[in-house]
């Protein structure tokens, strides 16, 4: 039969979406309400958006777990619902609602993943320690998964998806609730597999996450795809640059704000006893407001240009800052604050 | 350690040995067993409900009730075992709805359905570890009872038959209690839903005591429900037919009973499976 999604000739995507519909049944939730994506092999697609955007629920369609009501998709080629047998052979998945057993040791789940992925005994055996070993696991190895650390969790559910060396990798929320250090550690395993080829699509509330490993990222809200781009092409959509400027006190900032009022039609937003502006001609422009606030003797203590960050364009995409739908999705609220840090901080 | 080898993708699509999809279906579900039987080692409370509580229930009839129960024809602890044999698979069964309903609600069955690994296998792996188990707690049992003056009157032949009518009942009623931890929404609640089945089945019986004690609107539902009917065939393969209470009639009434859950019980919790996401 021919093929829609992939017409011969063509340079095939990993990974192909389109126009996915899903209704829950539950209270009657359109989930996904026309998803289209398009990832191309070796590369890393970033799905941005907050909770119950959609997010998990494409990245379910996609691993076989759900059957989408509307619309079509594809892993290399192979339909997601007529070949889903083949499609499960070519994915990993790891994320927050894909988990291993508790009460196996690390090397006892990847043994168990591998003889269920039907792979010959020996390359069971063989990658389970390997992973284990490159994971930081090999010492863990032997213990219950219930005696691990958080960070250890996510990395042995990282490994559990590569077993059978899957070329397509779906990671969902791989670092939500994680302390930064073993964020950081993700981070450079997902680059290492990006580098030996491996396509990821990966779902996450981080913009900083986004901004780190995506080649392009997908802006999701109300189960519809609302931007799509390369990092940058997001930021340059925005085209502006925002200049943060850092009063002594937060009524000095409060002051500050009325008195600079909107610029190019946007309000200046406040963070404590920093002003936000986003505006056309960043230079001109702080240059004019260091002399309006020096005549109304507020002290400015500190002054920032800086290229719109994700989180930026998040905010003029949906009105609403990224981590603001966030609470309650961890158990550890300390956890969300310290990994929020970097994202907001200046750069 | 060469990293690259351990990350790099594998783009083989293998296809079913020889022996068709069938054999990777068995191998799934054995794994998936495996996986089970090992579990059950690492938490104390199902140790605890397998093994300990069976004995408690063969100790506390034989010396602290037993003595008021009169039955005839036999001793007492020899009509205890067939009832505490059955009593114990019942209660039994109530863990293959807390095991799936763990797997559903902490995210174990989600990673399942994204692996190539047969369908049929998360259903038949569990109810198979079961079975494994419930193969070791009668022998158990039997052990204990020994201890405590408990003979078979017949011979091994019948006896271990009668051990197998047990298991298989039990087989057929593990994929019903599947079906409810499927649908319960998590693993307390599966827990809770069992028991308003499990206690009139088991205790509204001939298990622990003579139905003829029991008052007549009572006799008319324990004398014909399934667990009555496992309990007295037991008793004809262990103890022989020379009583007014059990015949080998119990004994093919059971196994049709067996037979009939495993028939009807199997393919709906399979439907419930596909159905539960």
């Amino acid at each position: 039969m021919v093929y829609p999604l992939a017409p011969a000739g063509d340079v095939q995507p990993a990974v192909e979406a389109v126009d996915l519909v899903k209704v829950f049944a539950k209270g009657n939730v359109r989930a996904l309400d026309g998803v289209s994506l398009r990832v191309e092999a070796g590369t890393v697609l970033g799905l941005l958006g907050p909770n119950g955007a959609g997010k998990t629920t494409a990245v379910r369609i996609l691993s076989t777990i759900l059957t989408p009501d509307g619309g079509r998709a594809a892993v290399l080629g192979h339909d997601v619902v007529r070949e889903a047998d083949v499609v499960r052979q070519l994915i990993g998945l790891a994320g927050q609602y894909a988990t291993v057993d508790e009460n196996l040791t690390g090397r006892e789940n990847l043994r168990m993943v591998g003889r269920l992925s039907h792979l010959p005994k020996g390359q069971t055996l063989e990658q389970a320690d390997a992973l284990l070993e490159q994971f930081g696991l090999a010492e863990a190895a032997n213990r219950p998964l219930k005696t691990y650390s958080g960070g250890m969790r996510r990395r042995i559910d990282l490994a559990a998806a590569l077993v059978s060396r899957p070329p397509i990798l779906f990671l969902d929320e791989p670092t939500t609730g994680l302390d930064p250090q073993s964020r950081q550690d993700l981070w450079l395993v997902i680059e290492e597999l990006v580098r030996v080829g491996t396509t990821v699509l990966l779902t996450t509330q981080y913009l900083e996450e986004a901004d780190r490993l995506a080649h392009r990222v997908a802006v999701v809200d109300h189960g519809r795809v609302i931007a799509e781009g390369t990092p940058a092409e997001l930021k340059a959509d925005l085209g502006a640059t925002v200049i943060e400027i850092t009063l002594a006190d937060p009524p000095s900032a409060s002051a500050a704000a009325a008195l600079l009022g909107n610029r190019d039609g946007k309000a200046p937003t406040l963070d404590g006893a920093t002003v936000e502006l986003t505006v056309e001609d960043g230079p001109r422009v702080a240059a004019e407001v260091l002399r309006a606030l020096d005549q109304h003797q507020l002290t400015v203590v500190g002054l920032a240009l800086r290229e719109p960050s994700l989180d930026d364009v998040f905010l003029s995409l949906t009105g609403h800052r990224a981590e603001a739908e966030r609470t309650g999705s961890t158990d550890d609220p300390e956890a969300d604050r310290r990994a929020l840090a970097p994202a907001r901080g200046g750069r | 350690m060469n990293t690259t080898a351990t990350l790099t993708p594998d783009r083989t699509i293998r296809q079913p040995p020889t022996g068709g999809r069938l054999r990777w279906a068995v191998a799934d579900a054995l794994t998936v067993t495996w996986r089970n039987l090992i579990n059950y080692t690492r938490i104390p409370d199902a140790i605890f409900f397998s093994s300990i509580q069976p004995i408690m229930f063969v100790l506390l009839f034989r010396y602290v009730f037993g003595g008021a129960i009169h039955v005839p024809g036999t001793t007492y602890v020899n009509y205890l075992i067939a009832g505490v044999y059955v009593q114990t698979v019942m209660f039994g069964a109530v863990s293959t709805s807390v095991g799936l309903a763990e797997d559903l609600h902490k995210g174990l069955i989600e990673r399942f359905r994204a692996l190539p690994m047969a369908r049929s296998a998360v259903l038949a792996g569990r109810t198979t570890a079961d079975l494994v188990r419930n193969v070791g707690v009668l022998l158990l049992i039997t052990a204990v009872g020994y201890l405590v003056g408990f003979r078979v009157q017949t011979n091994a032949v019948e006896f271990v038959a009668g051990l197998l009518l047990v298991l298989l009942f039990a087989y057929g009623l593990s994929w019903g209690f599947a079906i409810i931890g499927l649908s319960a929404s998590n693993s307390e609640t599966a827990q809770l839903a069992a028991f308003p089945v499990l206690f009139p089945l088991t205790f509204a019986s001939s298990a622990f005591v003579p139905v003829t004690s029991m008052p007549g609107w009572l006799q008319a539902f324990a004398v014909h429900q399934p667990v009555s009917q496992l309990v007295d065939a037991m008793r004809q393969l262990m103890l022989g037919g020379h009583s007014a209470y059990w015949s080998s009639s119990n004994v093919w009434q059971a196994l049709a009973w067996a037979v009939g859950l495993l028939v009807v019980l199997a393919p709906l919790a399979v439907l419930r499976y596909r159905r539960a996401a």
